[in-house]
């Protein structure tokens, strides 16, 4: 029966307590709290830099807990490194063109 | 529990969960193309049309954007939660929490329903002589709001029938405690599509 070993490499778990979901889940509600009220706020220039960087969090925590990136292996984070990398290759690049950032 | 019906030689299936998970991400890198081709081509006309762009955001909700973000991140909260459960051989639990993601996601796309009759009701769609008048960068942020959300939607409907599928499959004990890569990796798709209004909302709501 393979009802409760499952040790094969490919069937190996990385369980998060519940408590650990309900938590990032509530830091995500809070930072979109943030948002709407920076949102709110003049910040001129900076207002699309605050959201952009809390939006950037949020995407941390859901990549990292939420689709267990955290717990993967070396490879997963590397390749996810490589296609966040091109996009901001594009974006600077684009932005060459338009601005002199 | 659930496994019962289907042990004999479950041992002996060649099985390779984290390359299917890493096929999975491979396609949402795809997806990120995919949508972050739309977010340089918002990003350089709001870049280039900044006024018209905040003037134009004001015809937005930001209440229906918000309560939107707010469904989205609860789903996304009661999608890992129906792994948890899986994981730990709670299959009744785990079908509760998929039908509570179908749920909300039904419920936002509504939201996006009403949301999008009450601008076609105003008449701003795209091609509609209100919106031809408009400023040629108004007429630009319409153009990327009905087509990025609208894209976004359709990942919706699509996750829905993604989780569906799998609730499917988690009742008739195909994913279960010992399998469930299947429902990680529509986990996985059903995050991307809450990352990507994780951006969407700020960009398309929040500019005041």
């Amino acid at each position: 029966m393979s009802g409760d070993h499952n040790s094969q490499h490919s069937g190996e778990k990385h369980v998060t307590s519940y408590a650990a979901y309900f938590f990032v889940w509530f830091a995500l509600l809070m930072l979109t709290v943030i948002t709407v009220v920076v949102a709110g706020i003049n910040f001129g220039n900076y207002t699309v830099a605050t959201a952009l960087f809390v939006a950037s969090i949020k995407s941390y925590l859901v990549l990292t807990i939420f689709m267990h990136l955290k717990a993967e292996s070396k490879i997963f984070k590397g390749f996810v490194g490589v296609a966040l990398f091109f996009l901001l290759i594009s974006l600077v690049l684009l932005f060459s063109d338009y601005s002199f950032l | 529990m659930s496994s019962t019906e289907h042990t004999a030689g479950v041992s002996h299936v060649h099985r390779d969960d984290e390359g299917a998970r890493l096929g999975m991400w491979l396609f949402l890198f795809t997806e990120l193309l995919l949508f972050g081709g739309l977010f340089l081509l918002y990003s350089v006309y709001r870049y280039l049309n900044q006024d018209a762009f905040h003037l134009a955001a004001k015809e937005l909700n930001t209440l229906f954007g918000t309560f939107n973000t707010v469904i989205l991140l609860t789903s996304s909260l009661t999608m890992a939660l129906a792994i948890a459960a899986i994981q730990r051989g709670k299959k009744t639990l785990s079908v509760v929490l998929q039908l509570a993601t179908l749920f909300m996601a039904f419920g936002f796309l509504v939201n996006k329903y009403i949301e999008w009759t009450a601008k076609i009701h105003h008449g701003i769609y795209p091609g509609s002589e209100i919106l031809l008048d408009k400023s040629s960068g108004e007429i630009l942020f319409f153009g990327l709001y009905y087509s990025m959300t609208g894209l976004h939607g359709l990942h919706v409907i699509i996750g829905m029938a993604l989780i569906g599928y799998m609730t499917r499959l988690t009742v008739n004990g195909v994913i279960n405690k010992d399998s469930f890569v299947k429902l990680e990796s529509a986990g996985l798709y059903w995050h991307l599509v809450d990352l990507i209004w994780i951006f969407l909302f700020p960009l398309f709501y929040l500019i005041t």
